[in-house]
């Protein structure tokens, strides 16, 4: 079998995602053997205009990225978005609780505001159709290699909808709430092995929602800890925003 | 004879980020010299107004996946100092681990993957797989131990998990300061082949130099300096980190397209090249070596060296992580500094008004970041500086005195040496924060 042109992109993000891939190490090497890599900016002066895989990073943010990423469509057979600035709108989402004009006069002032132009953050999916969903932020290296593996045989591939509480359990840790925190668990989606609670740290929500979204309910027991209501809704908002419309479907 | 000379490297490749140059020569009259920067703005410091200076930490790392605990450590800084805490001890010598950890990768990706094709006169690394299989898979190697060592001490390298205002919430134990301590141990021949290789190739580095301040941190105890300290120029500035915008200080009037003094001349280099220039002597014995094998002495005034001083750094990070590493493994850890902190909703940590900064050394040069929070802790004000939009302006005055050098060389020839330039500084141009050292052209 022809070995499958790959090639990543990278849209608004922090380039963590690819570099989650590029630290492999030496598996780097074999993962590279099974496909053909024609584009990764990154590390490669190379550059291609013709590929069957795309591996997306980032969110879209301006009118070019609209723009760029419906010719990458066009082109690949496959698209895939790798991570949560491309698979949900992720950390960039944030943008989209404020009015576009403010955050652009804050961050360049009056005048320098219009050099830079910019859209409500969305996912890659709001845009063109995508195949194959690889969240986190970072992404989940061992649900990386296993995504890919399905998306080179053409195989379809569906992230489960079940919460990070349910990997949580599993990790036996102590829960957050036991010791008095908040923590996204509840309506998270799993597939990270509960990452962030076996570090002594709580979920962020970086997966994106259960669809089965139980965020009313969450709301309400959150509301019972010591936090600000605005706070509150912006742990939600946090990863979410650009794709808050959806979470009902 | 007079020349003309049209370079415009667009999306340039192996910087980190999307970066144009643009060299406009017009019958040996220099019209422009320009580095555009393309990347999309994110606008992270509007973002963090309102929220809890208990996430700041947790986004502002997303501004970099390269120098996530770099932005983690900064971050920290800042919101310490803003909310008034102190940290321990054994905090500090982690932070450190981290830091050192991030500043090896990102030189070894830097040297490895982005530099040595130039030298070895080939597109990329990709190439170097089938000619130089063992270099590759070394660097690889070496790589991955890093992220190794930032996963076992703090979940990951990229957005690590356990570092955040107040301390870790889990600290390694012996098992996990044994697991870290082998990798690096391991580490130790890869390094060494290293500095060979490096030593072969540092003939092909090219030669050009250009006076320049350097600004790095400085201290008066004998550790390199990296976590913390004052800020210090090589044209002998000295100031407490409070009064960081006076370095940076075009980058606080966005709206101004008046070009404002920068330190004491019209640019400065922050990074490896400047903290070696300014505190080579606090070295590590190991680190002197390589600069002494090198032929190495400060000032160097030829930007293409900073990746050499990358190197140097290299061995440093990794003997002083050792070192920091054997000795919390002789005295042991506290395991009860872990702390439980999510949004400080059981107030462990107490919160006081006020503006902090935090100035810390990461692999590009000093990084900023500072806010402003209110008695709950709420950020009111925020602003972060990267090292390369400081450098920007540096490399601008090193195109400009540079294109006069090489203005006989066919155009491939000046196109690369520019390339090679901007990659010296190794720009992380992904990074959200200002390029305002960009002039606004209509773009
Ligand atoms: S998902 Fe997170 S780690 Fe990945 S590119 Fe986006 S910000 Fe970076
Ligand atoms: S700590 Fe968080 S993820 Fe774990 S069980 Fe509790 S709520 Fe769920
Ligand atoms: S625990 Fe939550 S925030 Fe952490 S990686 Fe998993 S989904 Fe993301």
């Amino acid at each position: 079998m022809k070995r499958k042109t790959v090639a990543f992109f990278d849209f608004t993000c922090c380039e963590g995602c690819q570099l989650q891939v590029a630290n492999f190490g030496e598996e780097l090497l074999d993962i590279l053997a099974a496909i053909d890599v024609v584009m990764f900016r990154e590390v490669m002066s190379e550059k291609s205009d013709e590929y069957d895989v795309a591996i997306i990073e980032g969110s879209i943010t301006t009118p070019h990225d609209v723009e760029r990423i419906k010719e990458i469509r066009e082109t690949a057979t496959t698209v895939i978005a790798l991570g949560s600035c491309a698979s949900i709108g992720g950390i960039n989402g944030m943008k989209n609780s404020f009015k576009l004009e403010d955050v652009q006069s804050y961050v360049y002032g009056e005048d320098g505001k219009n050099y830079f132009e910019t859209i409500p953050t969305m996912a890659v999916h709001q845009v063109v159709d995508v195949d194959y969903f690889v969240h986190g932020c970072p992404i989940y290296p061992p649900e990386f290699v296993k995504i890919l593996k399905y998306a080179l045989q053409g195989l379809p591939y569906t992230v489960k909808d079940e919460a990070v509480c349910v990997e949580c359990k599993l990790n036996e840790n102590e829960c957050m709430y036991e010791k008095g925190l908040t923590c996204l668990g509840p309506i998270t989606k799993a597939g990270c092995n509960s990452w962030c609670i076996n570090y002594g740290n709580i979920c962020y929500g970086c997966r994106g929602m259960v669809k089965e979204t139980t965020k009313n309910a969450s709301i309400d027991v959150i509301k019972k800890y010591d936090i600000p209501m605005d706070w509150i809704m912006g742990k939600f908002d946090m990863y979410n925003k650009a794709t808050e419309s959806e979470e009902k479907k | 004879m007079a020349r003309s000379v049209n370079v415009d490297v667009k999306y340039l490749t192996r910087v980190e980020g999307h970066g144009n140059i643009v060299v406009n020569v017009k019958d040996g009259i220099v019209e422009e010299c320009r580095l555009d920067i393309v990347e999309a703005p994110r606008f992270f410091e509007a973002m963090l107004r309102g929220r809890s200076i208990f996430e700041a930490q947790h986004i502002t790392s997303r501004i970099c996946g390269i120098c996530a605990c770099g932005h983690t450590i900064s971050s920290i800084a800042a919101a310490e100092d803003a909310i008034g805490f102190t940290p321990s001890e054994q905090t500090t010598k982690l932070r450190k681990i981290l830091l050192y950890q991030e500043m090896l990768d990102s030189h070894i990706l830097h040297i490895y993957l982005l530099v040595a094709p130039d030298l070895l006169g080939v597109p990329s690394f990709v190439p170097l797989i089938d000619t130089h299989g063992n270099v590759v898979k070394r660097a690889l190697r070496m790589k991955k131990a890093c992220n190794d060592v930032c996963a076992v001490l703090a979940g990951r390298h990229i957005h690590p998990i356990s570092s955040i205002v107040g301390g870790f919430t889990k600290i390694p134990g012996e098992k996990e300061l044994d697991a870290m301590l082998d990798i690096l141990y391991d580490m130790r021949p890869d390094m060494d082949s290293t500095v060979e290789l490096i030593k072969t190739l540092a003939p092909a580095i090219p030669v050009f130099e250009r006076e320049t301040e350097y600004v790095a941190l400085v201290t008066d105890d004998d550790e390199y300096p990296t976590l913390e300290g004052d800020l210090g120029s090589s044209d002998g500035l000295r100031l407490d980190k409070s009064e960081y915008l006076k370095i940076t200080n075009e980058f606080v009037m966005p709206h101004s397209s008046a070009k404002h003094a920068k330190a004491s001349r019209k640019s400065y280099m922050t990074g490896a090249l400047a903290r070696f220039n300014i505190n080579s002597e606090k070295l590590n014995p190991k680190a002197k070596a390589v600069a002494d094998a090198l032929g190495m002495k400060p000032p160097i005034i030829n930007p293409y060296m900073n990746t050499a001083a990358q190197l140097v750094e290299c061995m440093h990070y990794m003997e002083e992580s050792i070192a920091i590493l054997e000795d919390l493994k002789a005295n042991g850890t506290d395991q009860s500094e872990a702390i439980t902190v999510g949004l400080n909703e059981r107030n462990d940590i107490k919160v006081n008004k006020g503006l902090g900064v935090g100035a810390v050394e990461v692999p590009r040069g000093l990084l900023f970041h500072s806010y402003e929070v209110d008695e709950t802790g709420k950020i009111e004000n925020a602003n972060c500086i990267i090292p390369t939009s400081q450098n920007v302006n540096n490399i601008e005055h090193d195109m400009s005195k540079l294109i006069h050098e090489i203005l006989d060389k066919p155009d491939e020839e000046i196109t690369l040496m520019f390339e090679m330039l901007v990659r010296a500084y190794d720009p992380c141009i992904s990074c959200s924060a200002h390029f305002l050292d960009v002039e606004f052209i209509n773009r």
